[in-house]
């Protein structure tokens, strides 16, 4: 539900970041969604374009990569990806599971813009 | 035209986070135990807080509560009969608290010092949804579900059932005209968090209030010698 709070968010942070190349333009901004972020991915395109609309991110395009949840297993000794967030057991030898590794990120990995080239600039 | 990829690896709530983990220095400095109360809307969270609230009171505990709601100060004025200093945070439409409000709010509160209290409450906006990504520095997060919403609440929203530390079942006086299936929500609730602690409650009857009484004091105590360590 807060879905447009977060893009408003990203869209905040890369402009920030896209300030520092001058005529820059975004092409790609990537973020890493863990299965337990509690965010809708469909909601996060939707509330895209009208949050960059006017921004250095106008026509950029959003891609979700969606990190499933690890766990470590004390019994296997080791991490383990769980195939959804129905049940907080090892797949592996079923026992429960406490100790999250993975699942609940919430984070702008990078961006691809298209710079101008010094050449360009001078035009 | 020179194609660039600029790898920014940043949290999108980070100054929640940061926010939040200064306010949890704040609290354990200040030796107190702040639990954030979550639930769907109507679960029974100020009712559960008028009877806490009440009851800590009169053991003589020294107890506050914050309560975020979108429009109204009806949960505020129900809570403050308590007797407890209780402040209203108004989100105006916002679907949860954030460690910001609750700065801004603990700040200037006129009456109430963070050191002068041994629990502090938090009920947090009805919501089993975004309310589970803002940290708020609590020590304690706690869910509460009434038997009137269905078992498979904890399959439904695992994010919120696994980013607690307490479950509180609500209304068990209804249980039996609701047909509440008690086994299969204790088993939801262990698929999602194993091994959470879990109160079966009712504010009307009064059962297992007694044993979340204790909890809160068992929690304290296990804080405060954690907190004294630190302090030597
Ligand atoms: N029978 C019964 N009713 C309860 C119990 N606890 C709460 N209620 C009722 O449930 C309704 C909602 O309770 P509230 O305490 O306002 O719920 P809430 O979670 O604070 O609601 P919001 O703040 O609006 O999300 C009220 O009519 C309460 O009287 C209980 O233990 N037994
Ligand atoms: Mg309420
Ligand atoms: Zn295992």
């Amino acid at each position: 539900m807060h879905e447009l709070s977060i893009v408003s968010s990203v869209v905040d942070t890369v402009t920030e970041t896209v300030a520092a190349y001058p005529g820059a333009r975004v092409k790609e901004v990537r973020l890493r969604v863990g299965a337990l972020a509690s965010v809708v991915v469909d909601s996060l395109e939707f509330c895209w374009g009208i949050a960059t609309e006017g921004t250095a991110l106008e026509g950029s395009r959003l891609v979700v990569n969606v990190l499933p949840v690890v766990m470590h297993c004390v019994p296997c000794g080791k991490d383990v990806e769980l195939e959804g967030v129905q049940s907080f057991r090892c797949p592996k030898c079923g026992e429960p599971c406490l100790d999250l590794r993975q699942g609940r990120e919430l984070e702008i990995d990078s961006i691809e813009i298209d710079e101008m080239d010094e050449a360009e600039e001078k035009i | 035209m020179t194609t660039r990829i600029v790898e920014l690896r940043r949290g999108i709530l980070k100054k929640n986070d940061e926010l939040a983990a200064a306010l949890r220095e704040r609290y354990t400095a200040a030796g107190v135990l702040v639990l954030n109360l979550v639930s769907s809307p109507g679960a029974g969270k100020t009712a559960f807080l008028e009877w806490t609230l009440t009851e800590l009171r009169k053991r003589g505990a020294r107890v506050a509560a914050l309560v975020g709601d979108l429009e109204t100060d009806n949960d505020a004025r129900r809570l403050a009969a308590s007797g407890a200093p209780v402040r209203q945070i108004n989100t105006h439409g916002i679907c949860h608290l954030d460690a910001e409000m609750i700065g801004k709010h603990l700040d200037g509160w006129e009456g109430v010092a963070l050191g002068g209290l041994d629990y502090l409450f938090i009920e947090n906006v009805g919501n089993l949804v975004c309310p589970s990504s803002y940290d708020l520095g609590e020590g304690i997060r706690v869910v509460l579900l009434s038997v009137t919403e269905g078992e498979d609440k904890p399959l439904k929203y695992p994010t919120m059932f696994n980013s607690a530390d307490a479950a509180v079942i609500t209304k068990m006086d209804l249980a039996v005209p609701c047909g509440f299936d008690r086994w299969a929500t204790l088993k939801n609730i262990n698929e999602i968090r194993p091994g959470m602690r879990i109160f079966e409650t009712s504010v009307k009857s009064g059962v297992g209030m007694e044993a979340w009484l204790g909890y809160l004091e068992e929690e304290r105590k296990a804080r405060n010698g954690a907190g004294r360590f630190w302090v030597i």
